[in-house]
């Protein structure tokens, strides 16, 4: 890792660390805003992280930016961070002006559940010629998360002028949640090692138990294929956020399995304690569970790859797979 | 971060030119392949295409030129395997001697074992076999009962090998046994010695058949069976750590999620004639496993270009990826209406039948899923 992007991802850590405990996490649950952690992020630059420096930005390598948004996941940050960060990129290749505080990506019919839509200050709307700055909106209709985290239906007014961008708006959204997943499977396998490793029954640590041991690797085989697949979308989209569309679809296809089957595994090994909101398991594991369908749920997204492995054919497939 | 973060294949620029290259090559002469025969995969044998791919300068890719090798990348290498794979090309030859036995060669055989046997193995002109596992000694590898005594000028063997892939064909094998010590020394006093099938008496090949009706593996017996001392591969006794060190080398590979990929390839052909919903889903999901499989494969090839053991990386791919290739049929016979038959004139129902025949070998050949499992758990700090 580059020098700035290290000392960024350090100061990050830290602050999360030290500011984001289990209250602030409960808090954000009620609908509060976490006004405190939001300023100090974005004191350190992070909105602007995928900003060109000629746009305003701070000369992050994209790929390190783009793993910023995997520590979010893993510290489960309620916060729309890589939101804005992927808004404002966009707003910069537009050429439109930046985002002010929080800001939303608002694809083509995605105005029902925006994440905290109610504290957002500018939205990133797709329509059909591109992407318009929009601050005035109305809150429509507050709803929830599975992790209780607001998701929110808002209406748009005075439309500013749009501009193209390459790439599609659903795409930006779901590279997003990808990343997330990955950083929050982490975390999962990570709480999951530690409780077996401490809880004791039958006189030993359950990770003596060879049973245990099996599935903790099935666990670790899920994170790990999560997390190569959320790589192959951050590079493909690096590369050219106009060609990334399948590496996306691939990403989130595997990632929304992951999810399933390590939360899944999780749960099981953690027993009932991992059942009961004290516990922290749950704060990953119901963010996972919202993540992945946003932005496209798996039948969006398996159905666009059929679609292609259609289309490429028994001579075609293989190619299409290595150009991936 | 305690999950194995595996590093992104880097771009190869030259693996991808001489991707086009391998692709014409196969096209051309694989032309008149039928799907059911490409189905064998890494088990269709033809030492005359063998001899081609040497000539070619596709084997010992990676290998110093003065064994015979090309000293190409390993992307290169993985470009060119991971083509034969897909195309159903007959590699069976030349693949144990090109993915495992040179190799090891090449880190601990003796000068002499590199100067004669590598340049052979890189013209595809030997065929290798690995005895391995007995009898009593699965899994359990260190339980091997094959035992190597010192006697003057060199060893006498004694002992059983099973499962020995083409031992049948094999011009030569690695032999995996005990030295010194007993049984109970486990691991201690183990070694590896290099058998010329050929030249040595005393060793009898006898043919197993696999439930698909196939001669594929063998019992092999040694009966007093006289090895010279320089057959000797490595150091006495550190034959347990160079096995260790080749299995991440069996373990990663394209071979490891393409057992099924000819099935994969009928599948579309047959759900292009009526495409549903149903079969765009499935496609969709069995697309998504397959790049991130090919992925994380290619990022151990990463790791082992970089010189070190990811052990634990391998073994993560290879359970995913026999889970992937025995999920195919599966899939497909929820997906098409077909009784699998290996005489069908279907060619996917060929394939399939197949397919269904082979998938219980794909986790358990080169180290079981439960032993890969409980590999990836010493990993994760829990064993
Ligand atoms: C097609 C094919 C080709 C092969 N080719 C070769 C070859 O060329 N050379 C060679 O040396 N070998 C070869 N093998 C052998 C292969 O390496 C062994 O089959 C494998 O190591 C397992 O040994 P086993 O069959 O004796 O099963 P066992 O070890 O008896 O295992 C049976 C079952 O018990 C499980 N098990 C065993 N021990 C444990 C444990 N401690 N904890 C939990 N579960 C356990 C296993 O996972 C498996 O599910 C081949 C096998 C196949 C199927």
């Amino acid at each position: 890792m580059s020098e700035i992007a290290t000392m960024l991802t350090d100061a990050i850590e830290r602050l999360l660390e030290a500011r984001l405990d289990d209250s602030a996490m409960h808090a954000a649950r009620t609908g509060t805003w976490p006004s405190d952690l939001w300023r100090a992020l974005e004191e350190q630059g992070v909105p602007l992280a995928l900003v060109p420096e000629d746009a305003g930005g701070f000369g992050v390598d994209p790929r390190e930016a783009l793993d910023l948004i995997r520590l979010f996941g893993r510290h489960a940050v309620p916060l729309p961070l890589g939101e804005t960060m992927l808004a404002n990129a966009a707003l910069a290749r537009a050429g439109l002006p930046l985002a002010d505080g929080p800001a939303a990506l608002v694809p083509i019919d995605g105005a029902a559940r925006i994440a905290w839509g109610r504290n957002c200050r500018t939205f990133v709307v797709e329509t059909a010629t591109g992407i318009a700055r929009i601050t005035d909106a109305t809150l429509e209709h507050e709803a929830i998360d599975l992790a209780g985290l607001p998701r929110d239906a808002m209406r748009f007014h005075a439309p500013e002028r749009a501009a193209p961008i390459p790439g599609k708006l659903i795409e930006h959204g779901a590279l997003v949640r990808a990343l997330q997943c990955a950083g929050a499977l982490d975390r999962v396998l990570e709480l999951t090692v530690a409780h077996v490793a401490e809880r004791v029954q039958f006189g030993r640590p359950l990770s003596k138990f060879q049973a245990i041991q099996q599935e903790l690797a099935k666990l670790a085989g899920e994170v790990v294929a999560a997390s190569a697949a959320a790589d192959l979308a951050a590079d493909a989209f690096i590369a050219d956020p106009a060609d990334a569309t399948f590496a996306i679809a691939v990403a989130r296809v595997r990632i929304g399995e992951a999810v399933g089957r390590a939360n899944g595994i999780a749960h099981q090994l953690h027993g009932a304690i991992g059942f009961t909101a004290e516990h922290r398991l749950h704060l990953f594991t119901t963010s996972l569970w919202t993540w992945r369908d946003e932005f496209g749920g798996a039948a969006h997204w398996a159905t666009r790859l059929g679609d292609r492995a259609l289309a490429a054919g028994k001579e075609g497939f293989w190619p299409m797979v290595t150009a991936a | 971060m305690i999950g194995f973060r595996f590093p992104s294949p880097p771009p190869s620029p030259a693996a991808e030119a001489l991707r086009a290259e391998v692709r014409a090559f196969l096209a051309e002469a694989l032309a008149t392949r039928s799907p059911a025969a490409r189905a064998e995969s890494w088990s269709g044998f033809d030492r005359d295409f063998s001899r081609a791919i040497g000539a070619k300068g596709w084997l010992g890719m990676t290998w110093p030129k003065r064994y015979g090798g090309h000293e190409r990348s390993a992307f290169e290498r993985y470009v060119v395997i991971e083509e034969m794979l897909a195309a159903g090309a007959p590699v069976a030859a030349h693949w144990i001697a090109d993915r495992q036995s040179g190799p090891t060669l090449l880190k601990f055989g003796t000068e002499e074992q590199k100067a004669t046997i590598l340049p052979r193995i890189a013209a595809g002109e030997l065929v290798f076999c690995i005895g391995m596992s007995e009898p009593d000694s699965g899994s359990d590898l260190a339980a091997t009962r094959t035992r190597a005594t010192p006697v003057d000028g060199g060893w006498r063997v004694t002992g059983t090998k099973l499962w020995t892939t083409g031992a049948h064909h094999a011009d030569y094998m690695i032999l995996f046994c005990r030295t010194s010590g007993t049984t109970s020394d486990r691991q201690a006093g183990t070694s590896q010695l290099l058998v010329d099938l050929h030249a040595t008496e005393g060793v009898t090949i006898r043919p197993i058949i696999d439930l698909a009706g196939q001669h594929h593996f063998n019992e092999v017996h040694f009966e007093n069976a006289f090895l010279p001392a320089a057959a000797l591969i490595g150091a006495e006794g550190g034959g347990w750590d160079q096995v260790m060190s080749e299995l991440a080398f069996e373990r990663s590979g394209p071979e490891r999620f393409l057992s099924s990929m000819q099935l994969l390839l009928e599948l579309i052909a047959v759900l292009r004639e009526a495409p549903g919903d149903a079969a765009r889903l499935a496609l969709g999901r069995l697309t998504a496993h397959l790049v991130v499989l090919r992925r994380l494969s290619r990022g151990v090839a990463a790791l082992l270009e970089a010189g070190e053991n990811p052990a634990v990386h391998a073994a993560i791919v290879k359970d995913l990826g026999a889970t992937f290739e025995q999920d195919l049929p599966e899939i497909a016979r929820a997906l098409v209406d077909a009784e699998p038959d290996r005489a069908s004139t279907s060619d996917f129902v060929a394939v399939l039948a197949h397919t269904m025949l082979n998938a219980p070998s794909f986790s358990l050949r080169g180290g079981t899923r439960e032993i890969l499992r409980g590999i990836i758990a010493r990993g994760l700090g829990v064993r």
